[in-house]
């Protein structure tokens, strides 16, 4: 007689969690997407000891473990540093592929940001390209009120 | 410090979509790795599992395997991540002076999810989440800052997985041995530039265990012990674009600790074989310089200089490493497990002649956030 198990039937049970989350996004992060929604501008956190900026704004500097308590405004311009051309789809991306990250140090941040890169050719991205920020036209206080970086001076419309 | 001995390992094999429960995965690591000891559950003192709910899919799913380790009349702690880092703190349980014997198991179906979605939810809800990054899109951004750093090309990544995938073939508990060209490699299918299919490693299921005891609780085994002789732990900042990608500050960091608890100086001659978490090609080349194997920049030349391969001056993840397997919580416990085999002799095909020292590592975060090495010696 046959082991039971040959004559089972191997069965899963299909779920998903489903969880609202609501994140309070802090006090420099608040400040950081409101200047973002109404200005277009973009500030970041300087460490009083180090002076290093960061984009998008830390409350405390991990390298020196001290307050970022000065507000410094930099440029919407800045240089790629790294790049890739996403290629395969899922559910979290807001984009249809392909379509690019890049890191960007803006000019007078230290470190660099994670943004898309948009409205250019992708397969002609190189790193140290000077890039510039695109504001999305309806802006509700997201990282995507940028919505993406493009070559300075613009570039075709593909992205 | 007290010496502390890996007197116990158990694996399952890794594979994809694997027939078995969570607890099926954990009580089968558990109860190999008792046997390998040669003990009994009741010789075991104290139990650390390692597991993450978002992969499982439920809260506290380090609490929900308990009976499958053991648990009864024993205290159980929990890790998220790593199975190294679960290690490191089984290890500190027995250093405490509270017991003298831990067991560390580690369980992961990666088939049961959703990779991409899982870890797009380590990252930062408010500032990178939304982007839809995650662990492979990450990766290929690190890859590039890596490539611009030390000049490294596609091809000297498709080398390490043309190494790791072949080197599988010798392990009966691989996921995917397979016979494959640079070529093959720089042909498969994109997924992010500059990582392709081959660059990266699988989704897998799979457990594994291992047994540490001081001197006093080895005795209640009959195994001969493998002596942890050094261990280093570092890690960076969290947000991508706040720590430097193209140089692992934390890996240089703790592999210094090892090496100096451990008394090694020279560590491409000291060490006769290594297992690195090589979760995708351009990281083992990475890791080589993070572990002084090769200066700065210098990783791609190691792996052109067959170095690191079969028969070479220090032979890396001869068990085809993470890429050939990737069941992530237990991926690095796993790196332990082949390194402790290599020093008993017991590691078959894959035997790398008199080893006599070996590393161990893993990592846990986005981009190799944090690093945990291990030198182990008989």
């Amino acid at each position: 007689m046959a082991h039971w198990l040959e004559e089972t039937e191997n069965m899963v049970y299909a779920g998903r969690i489903k969880v609202p989350y609501r994140w309070y996004v802090g006090e420099v992060g608040s400040r950081f997407l409101t200047t973002l929604r109404n200005k277009k501008e973009i500030w970041g956190t300087r460490c009083s000891r180090c002076k290093r900026v960061y984009i998008p704004p830390a409350k405390n500097c991990g390298e020196c473990f001290s307050l970022t308590d000065e507000w410094v405004q930099v440029k919407n311009t800045g240089t790629l540093q790294s790049f890739t051309v996403v290629r395969y789809s899922h559910d979290m991306q807001p984009r249809s592929v392909p379509f690019a990250y890049g890191l960007i140090k803006l000019d007078g941040a230290d470190g660099s940001l994670l943004h898309f890169i948009g409205d250019t050719d992708l397969d002609a991205l190189q790193v140290g390209m000077r890039v510039e920020a695109v504001f999305a036209d309806e802006r509700e206080g997201s990282i995507l009120d940028i919505r993406h970086f493009r070559p300075v001076g613009g570039g075709d419309s593909n992205g | 410090m007290d010496r502390i001995a890996i007197i116990g390992v158990g694996q399952t094999p890794y594979e994809r979509n694997k027939e078995d429960t969570f607890d099926e995965l954990v009580f089968e690591a558990a109860t190999k790795a008792l046997a390998d000891a040669g003990g009994e559950i009741g010789d075991i003192d104290n139990i650390i599992t390692v597991s993450n709910d978002f992969w499982d899919g439920r809260t506290i799913s380090s609490m929900a395997i308990q009976d499958a380790a053991g648990c009864q009349g024993k205290d159980i702690s929990t890790v998220e991540g790593d199975g190294t880092f679960g290690i490191l703190y089984g290890m500190m349980r027995v250093l405490s002076g509270s017991y003298d014997t831990t067991l560390v198991v580690s369980h992961m179906k990666g088939s049961e999810s959703v990779m991409n979605l899982i870890t797009n939810a380590m990252f930062d809800p408010i500032y990178q989440r939304g982007l839809g990054i995650d662990a492979t899109s990450s990766a290929a951004l690190q890859a590039r800052c890596y490539m611009e750093m030390s000049g490294a090309t596609e091809e000297d990544f498709a080398r390490v997985s043309v190494k790791n995938h072949k080197n599988a073939f010798n392990n009966p508990n691989a996921q995917l041995p397979l016979d494959i060209t640079v070529d093959d490699v720089m042909k498969s299918k994109k997924l992010a530039d500059p990582l392709k299919l081959l660059d990266c490693s699988p989704v897998s299921d799979g457990g594994a265990a291992v047994i540490l005891a001081n001197e006093k609780g080895r005795k209640r085994f009959k195994k001969d012990p493998v002596w942890i002789s050094g261990v280093g732990h570092l890690s960076d900042s969290y947000t991508l674009g706040y720590r430097d990608l193209a140089r692992s500050r934390a890996l240089t960091g703790a592999a210094e600790k090892a090496y100096r608890m451990a008394g090694i100086k020279k560590p491409l001659k000291e060490i006769d074989v290594a297992e690195i978490y090589d979760a995708y090609s351009y990281m083992e080349l990475m890791w080589y310089e993070g572990l002084g194997f090769a200066p700065e920049g210098k990783g791609a030349e190691l792996i052109r200089s067959g170095d690191t391969g079969p028969g070479g001056a220090l032979p890396v993840n001869p068990s085809g490493g993470v890429l050939s397997a990737h069941p992530v919580m237990v991926a690095g416990m796993a790196r332990v497990i082949e390194a402790v085999l290599q020093l008993r002799g017991e590691a078959e095909n894959r035997q790398i002649a008199k080893a006599k020292t070996a590393l161990a590592h893993g990592i846990n975060g986005p981009c190799g956030q944090a690093h945990c090495v291990y030198i182990l010696g008989v």
